[in-house]
C-alpha cells in the first residue's frame, strides 16, 4: 500500500476470475460476430470457419458464467438474479442477456445449420453415439429440400437476430464497469463500445488461429483466401478498437479531471508493464505493425501463415491484459486519489491462478468434445456435396 | 421515574413484544415506533472531532465488526497552506487506537469520521443484481444478509468506501446506523460512545430535531457533492481537501 487509501479498499475485490469473465464473454461475442458474416452478409471466404467459430462461441459462452460462480460468496445463491432480479443492476440483467443469447441464438442456430447431418448421423450410427444423436434429433428426422429450406430461412432470422445480441451480450458487460460512477477509470460511456470492438477483435483472432491449428491437427491445407479475408477483418476491427481506446486516453489527459494525477501515476508505475508494455506495444501496436504490412506487402502464404499466427497470438494477450487492466487497474488507487494498493493473486486459491488456468482450458477442452460431436469441417461431412447441391 | 413490582410484571410483555419485533427485522411491528414517521441521518461536526477513536471502537463491540474491517473510521487531515488538492491523510487502524502524534509545522489539521452516508439515491443498491442491499422506509441502506450473493458489486459501486466483504458471512457488510438501536429510541453507538458530541443522530422528519436549527445556521456540506448520491451524512465545517 502506498499513500492513503480508505481502510476498507485495501482488499482487491475482484480478481483474476473477474477478468477472465469478460475475456471469456468477449471470445463468444467476437467468434459469432465473424460466423455471421458468412451467414448474413454473405462474405463467403470466411465459410470454412463458419461453423468453427459457432462451435467456438458455444465452448466459451459454456465456460463463461463459471469464474462469476466461483467468485460469489454464495454461489448457491445465484439462482436469485433470475428469480428475483432487481432490473436497475446492470449485473442482474446481464443473467437474461446471457440466457437469451446461449438457448435463443447460439443452441438454436447451430442446432438448425447441423440438423441434416444430426439425422443423417442418427440414422447411421449405433449404441451411446446413436442414442446421443437420435436425442439431438429432438424427434425430428425431416430432412427433406422444402425442411431444409426452412431450416436456412430460420437460421439465417436468427443469425440476424444474433449479431445485435452479440453486441449487447459484449457491449453490457462494459456496461457493468462503464455504469460504475464511483470509479473514474470505469465510468466511460465509451467503456461499452471499446469492449465490443475489442471483443470483435480477440474473437476474431482466436477463431483465425483455430482454423491455423486445427487444419494443422488435421492435416489438411489453410484456405489462404479464408485467412486473409479473416486477416483483414481483424486489422480492420483492431484499427477501430485501438483508435476508441486512444480516444479515451487523449480525453482523459486532455481533460485532466481530479482523478487524472492518479489514475496517471498509477499507469506510469503498477500498470506499466500491463498496460503500457504488454497492452499497448506487444498487444496492439506489434499486430498491428504485422496486419497493416500483409495488407501494404505480398508476402508468400507460407510467411502470411506465420504472421497471423503471430499476430493472432499477441492480439489475444493483448485483449487478456485490456481486461486485466480495467478490472484490476480500476481497483489498484484509492478512491480518494490519494494511494494505492497492490494485487497479489494466490495460487491454489478459490480464485487463485490455477482455477484460471482450468477455467482458461475448459472451453478449449468443452470444443474438443464438440468437435468430435458435431464435426465442422465441410470437406469431411459426407453430406456436404448433397447440401451444396440443394442449395 | 420509580417502578414497582407491579408495573414491572405489566411492562415485560410489551417489551418482549417489542423486542421480538425488532428481532423479526420488523421494527413497524414494535410499539410506539413508525417508520413512517422518521428519516434518518447523522450531523457530523468536524469542529468538534478529536480523533480519540471511541466511536470506532464502539461500533465495533456493538456490532461485531470482524478485525480489519470498518463500519466506520476517523481519518486525519493534514493540509499545509494552500495545498488544497494535495492534503496528507491518514487512517492508522481506522483511527481505532486514536492517532500517534501529528505535524506541528504550519497548516491545519483536523479528524473527519466517516461511515455510510445512507444515500437518497445509493449506487450500491441500484447495482445490486438481486435487491440484497435495500433503503427502509425510514431512509436507512441496509443489506439483507439472507439474501447477498456475496458478487461485491456493490463495495465497487460505493464512491465513499463504506462497504467491505464479511470474512464470515461471505457477504457485502456496512454499517446499519444501528437500525437495532435507533428503532428502540437509542441513539447509534458512535454518537453515543463520542465524548465531544461530534456526531448527532439526525431524525430528519421531526421537526423538533435540533438538526433543523442547526443545519439553518451553519455551513454544512456532504461528502462527494458531484456524484449527486443524496447523502444523509451532514459535515459541519467540512474542508475542500476531504475525500
Amino acid at each position: 500500500m502506498e499513500g492513503f487509501m480508505y481502510p476498507n479498499e485495501v482488499e482487491l475485490q475482484w480478481g483474476i476470475l473477474i477478468v477472465l469473465y469478460p475475456f471469456l464473454t468477449g471470445l463468444v461475442a467476437g467468434a459469432f460476430i465473424l460466423a455471421s458474416l458468412e451467414r448474413v452478409f454473405r462474405v463467403e471466404e470466411v465459410k470454412p470457419t463458419y461453423r468453427l467459430s459457432l462451435l467456438t462461441a458455444l465452448a466459451f459462452l459454456i465456460v463463461a458464467p463459471l469464474p462469476l460462480q466461483l467468485h460469489l460468496g454464495h454461489p448457491e445463491r445465484s439462482l436469485e438474479m433470475y428469480l428475483t432480479p432487481h432490473r436497475s443492476s446492470a449485473m442482474a440483467m446481464f443473467g437474461f442477456v446471457y440466457l437469451w443469447y446461449l438457448m435463443a441464438v447460439l443452441v438454436v442456430e447451430i442446432w438448425l445449420d447441423y440438423r441434416r447431418d444430426i439425422v443423417r448421423l442418427a440414422e447411421s450410427s449405433r449404441g451411446v453415439k446413436g442414442l446421443l444423436y437420435r436425442a439431438l434429433t429432438l424427434g425430428s428426422y425431416n430432412i427433406s429440400p422444402a425442411a431444409l429450406r426452412i431450416d436456412d430461412r430460420v437460421g439465417w432470422i436468427i443469425t440476424l437476430i444474433g449479431i445485435p445480441s452479440a453486441f449487447l451480450l459484449h457491449g453490457y458487460v462494459g456496461f457493468i464497469f462503464g455504469s460504475v460512477k464511483a470509479n473514474p477509470w470505469w465510468s466511460t460511456p465509451l467503456m461499452p463500445v471499446v469492449f465490443l470492438f475489442s471483443a470483435m477483435v480477440s474473437g476474431i483472432a482466436l477463431v483465425l488461429l483455430m482454423y491455423m491449428v486445427t487444419s494443422a491437427m488435421r492435416r489438411v491445407a489453410v484456405d489462404m483466401r479464408c485467412l486473409d479475408t479473416i486477416a483483414k477483418y481483424l486489422f480492420y476491427t483492431f484499427v477501430i478498437d485501438f483508435a476508441l481506446e486512444m480516444l479515451d486516453l487523449i480525453h482523459r489527459i486532455y481533460e485532466s479531471d481530479e482523478s487524472f494525477r492518479s489514475l496517471d501515476f498509477m499507469v506510469h508505475t503498477r500498470l506499466f508493464y500491463s498496460q503500457i508494455l504488454i497492452q499497448i506495444f506487444l498487444g496492439t501496436l506489434a499486430p498491428l505493425a504485422l496486419l497493416s504490412l500483409t495488407q501494404m506487402i505480398t508476402f508468400p502464404a507460407a510467411a502470411r501463415r506465420r504472421i497471423y499466427a503471430i499476430a493472432s497470438v499477441l492480439t489475444l494477450v493483448g485483449i487478456f491484459a485490456m481486461r486485466w487492466n480495467v478490472v484490476i487497474g480500476g481497483q489498484l488507487f484509492s478512491k480518494s486519489f490519494l494511494g494505492y494498493t497492490t494485487y497479489k493473486v494466490g495460487f491454489v486459491t478459490r480464485e487463485g491462478l490455477l482455477p484460471a488456468v482450468a477455467l482458461m482450458i475448459l472451453p478449449f477442452a468443452i470444443l474438443y468434445v464438440l468437435i468430435k460431436i458435431l464435426p465442422p469441417w465441410q470437406e469431411e461431412s459426407p453430406f456436404v456435396a448433397e447440401a451444396h447441391g440443394d442449395d | 421515574m420509580i417502578l414497582n413490582r407491579r408495573q414491572i410484571l405489566l411492562l415485560l410483555p410489551a417489551a418482549a413484544v417489542a423486542w421480538d419485533s425488532v428481532l423479526a427485522d420488523n421494527p413497524e411491528g414494535s410499539p410506539n415506533y413508525k417508520m413512517s414517521e422518521h428519516w434518518w441521518g447523522m450531523l457530523i461536526d468536524i469542529t468538534k472531532c478529536i480523533g480519540c477513536g471511541s466511536c470506532v471502537r464502539a461500533c465495533e463491540m456493538e456490532n461485531d465488526v470482524p478485525e480489519g474491517y470498518f463500519r466506520t473510521w476517523v481519518e486525519r487531515y493534514h493540509v499545509s497552506d494552500w495545498h488544497i488538492e494535495n492534503p496528507e491523510v491518514d487512517s492508522p487502524n481506522g483511527g481505532m487506537d486514536g492517532f500517534p502524534p501529528g505535524k506541528a509545522e504550519g497548516g491545519k489539521n483536523f479528524f473527519v469520521p466517516k461511515m455510510c452516508n445512507h444515500c437518497v439515491d445509493s449506487p450500491c443498491s441500484q447495482v445490486c443484481p438481486v435487491g440484497a442491499t435495500f433503503h427502509t422506509p425510514d431512509g436507512v441502506v441496509l443489506v439483507d444478509y439472507d439474501y447477498c450473493l456475496g458478487c461485491r458489486y456493490c463495495i465497487q459501486a460505493c464512491p465513499y468506501g463504506c462497504r467491505f466483504f464479511h470474512p464470515k458471512k461471505h457477504t457485502a457488510d456496512k454499517c446499519t446506523l444501528c437500525y437495532h438501536r435507533i428503532t428502540k429510541g437509542l441513539t447509534t453507538a458512535c454518537c453515543e460512545a463520542c465524548p465531544t458530541g461530534a456526531r448527532q443522530l439526525a431524525d430528519l422528519k421531526n421537526p423538533n430535531d435540533p438538526i433543523h436549527a442547526f443545519l439553518k445556521t451553519h455551513s454544512v456540506q456532504v461528502l462527494k457533492p458531484h456524484l449527486a448520491t443524496g447523502s444523509k451524512l451532514f459535515y459541519n465545517s467540512l474542508d475542500g481537501s476531504v475525500r
